[in-house]
């Protein structure tokens, strides 16, 4: 049986990382980018202000970035264990790391306008429950700042102005087209978390789950991961670059991923990943033993 | 370009900022978001006027920290989006005697016009930076509004050392932020192979 008091503190932890520590991968990356900009340009700028940033956000103990969005957490569990408690754990997990300050207190009350102050509220944090076969209990999160969120998009093909019909070349002229529309708004370079099928709810979840791969993690579908390959190229050439200043660095990943869909539906859905890609995990056995993830 | 000192007393000072410099703010400047700029147009706020002038307004919603001595911290201080005060800027600017916004997306035409007319630039802060740039604040002068506003929207009046931020719209009518998206809108075309968008 698990103990819920232990499972707060390890979801606490969990979004302690989150919010404090930025992935190696997504580290490396920024790097890369660095190091291809020109020298002194504001894109190399932007660049080192942002890695010196994540530094000190590892050093100090506190956010990478002031909004620390939503956290949407994919959670798998054993037959038998309770999703009420392992909700009920998370909630109290997201306030206590509101109070301990990892997370500013980001849930507004749509009609009054006004803050719950606790970090939690109708919706948030976004959970999603799964169970599987394995003794273990998995948690993968990541935290999804507000500004990148705004960019997001959800395409229906086919569609005529962009010349994108209902094939994976459609596929590929509207995400080139969302990565010119977000210009350097959703705190560029970002990460394309895509979906393509699915309806207008389940794409918008396929498309961040997709966002749970690390960057170097190629898709096992030949064709997808080709399209990958050649959206992140192209996405890059457009010049956007960090933070919307110009420069080689627009893109860090892009990450597709596929549902059925209904005859008469062709969706291609975006969430869009800022800079501040978020990303942690826990995966706790059956003795209660905890393994870190990323 | 290094450092600039902040206020400003010379306009030329200004004038000579182009789109695509780098600069260093060291010195006093103010917040102010949604909230403050529809309140500093309602009428003129004498109390406030003397630490506008010459300086800069920071579009930021900052976390604060207030030390067991009354005294606060800025605890994380990133750029907030600039495009929603597009309605006030150029009047805020203008009245006030400002000599800069500093913010995160670029604004618009209106606001290009106002830098123009009354010797202003508009900075960039790296968005998500909130770290670097709080640590830049070396003290919290004191602060207006904040019973009324609460401590992201209220007026914050700060001291800040090389404070790191990005010319991108100058007072010679130029901005980055549309350059970049002609340049990219063109590029997509050719990739995509289409006329115009
Ligand atoms: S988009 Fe990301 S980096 Fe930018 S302000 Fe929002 S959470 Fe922070």
């Amino acid at each position: 049986m698990v103990d819920p008091d232990r499972l707060t503190e390890t979801f606490l932890e969990m979004i302690r990382r989150a919010s404090t520590e930025l992935p190696a991968d997504v580290v490396e990356a920024l790097d890369k980018g660095r190091e291809a900009e020109r020298r002194d340009s504001l894109a190399e700028k932007a660049l080192v202000t942002i890695l010196d940033n994540v530094d000190l956000a590892r050093q100090k103990v506190a956010p990478i970035c002031q909004d620390t969005g939503t956290p949407v957490m994919w959670i798998h569990h054993p037959i038998g264990v309770s999703t009420r408690v392992l909700e009920k754990a998370m909630v109290d997990a997201v306030r206590q790391a509101t109070a301990r300050q990892f997370l500013r207190p980001n849930a507004v009350d749509t009609l009054t306008g006004k803050n719950t102050g606790v970090g939690t509220g109708r919706g948030i944090p976004f959970l999603h429950f799964e169970e599987w076969d394995s003794p273990d209990i998995e948690v993968r999160m990541i935290l999804k700042g507000g500004g990148s969120e705004n960019v997001g998009a959800q395409y229906k093909l086919p569609d005529n102005a962009l010349g994108a019909g209902r094939d994976l070349e459609g596929v590929r002229r509207v995400l080139l087209d969302a990565v010119f529309q977000a210009q350097g708004k959703g705190c560029s370079p970002g990460t394309l978390g895509v979906c393509i099928g699915g309806d207008r709810v389940s794409g918008y979840e396929e498309s961040k789950r997709q966002l749970l791969r690390p960057l170097p993690d190629v898709n096992p579908v030949p064709e997808l991961a080709e399209l990958e390959a050649r959206v992140l190229k192209e996405g890059n050439e457009l010049g956007v670059g960090p933070m919307g200043f110009g420069g080689r660095t627009t893109l860090l990943g892009v990450k597709v991923g596929v549902l059925d869909r209904l005859p008469a539906c062709y969706f291609v859905t975006i969430s869009y990943l800022c800079w501040a890609g978020r990303r942690a995990g826990v995966r706790i056995g059956e003795g209660g033993d905890v393994t870190w993830l990323s | 370009m290094a450092e600039l000192k902040i206020p400003v007393d010379d306009e030329a000072v200004i004038r000579e900022l182009k789109v695509g410099d780098f600069v260093e703010l060291t010195g006093r400047m103010i917040t102010g978001r949604d909230a403050a700029h529809k309140w500093l147009l309602e009428e003129p706020r004498e109390d406030v006027a003397p630490y506008m002038k010459g300086t800069m307004i920071y579009q930021c919603g900052p976390v604060v920290r207030k030390n067991p001595d009354g005294s606060y911290v800025f605890v994380a201080a990133g750029p907030t989006t600039s495009i929603r005060e597009e309605p006030y800027e150029a009047d805020v600017i203008c009245q006030y005697g400002l000599r800069g916004v500093i913010g995160k997306g670029g604004m618009g035409q209106k606001t290009l016009d106002g830098l123009g007319r009354c010797g202003a630039v508009y900075l960039h802060a790296v968005g998500g930076a909130a770290q670097v740039l709080a640590n830049s604040v070396t003290k919290v002068e004191r602060v207006f509004m904040l019973e009324e506003f609460g401590v992201p929207e209220a007026l914050w009046v700060i001291h800040v050392e090389r404070f790191p931020v990005m010319v991108t719209m100058d007072s010679h009518g130029q901005s980055l932020h549309r350059v970049v998206e002609a340049e990219s809108r063109r590029k997509l075309e050719e990739l995509l192979g289409l006329e115009t968008l």
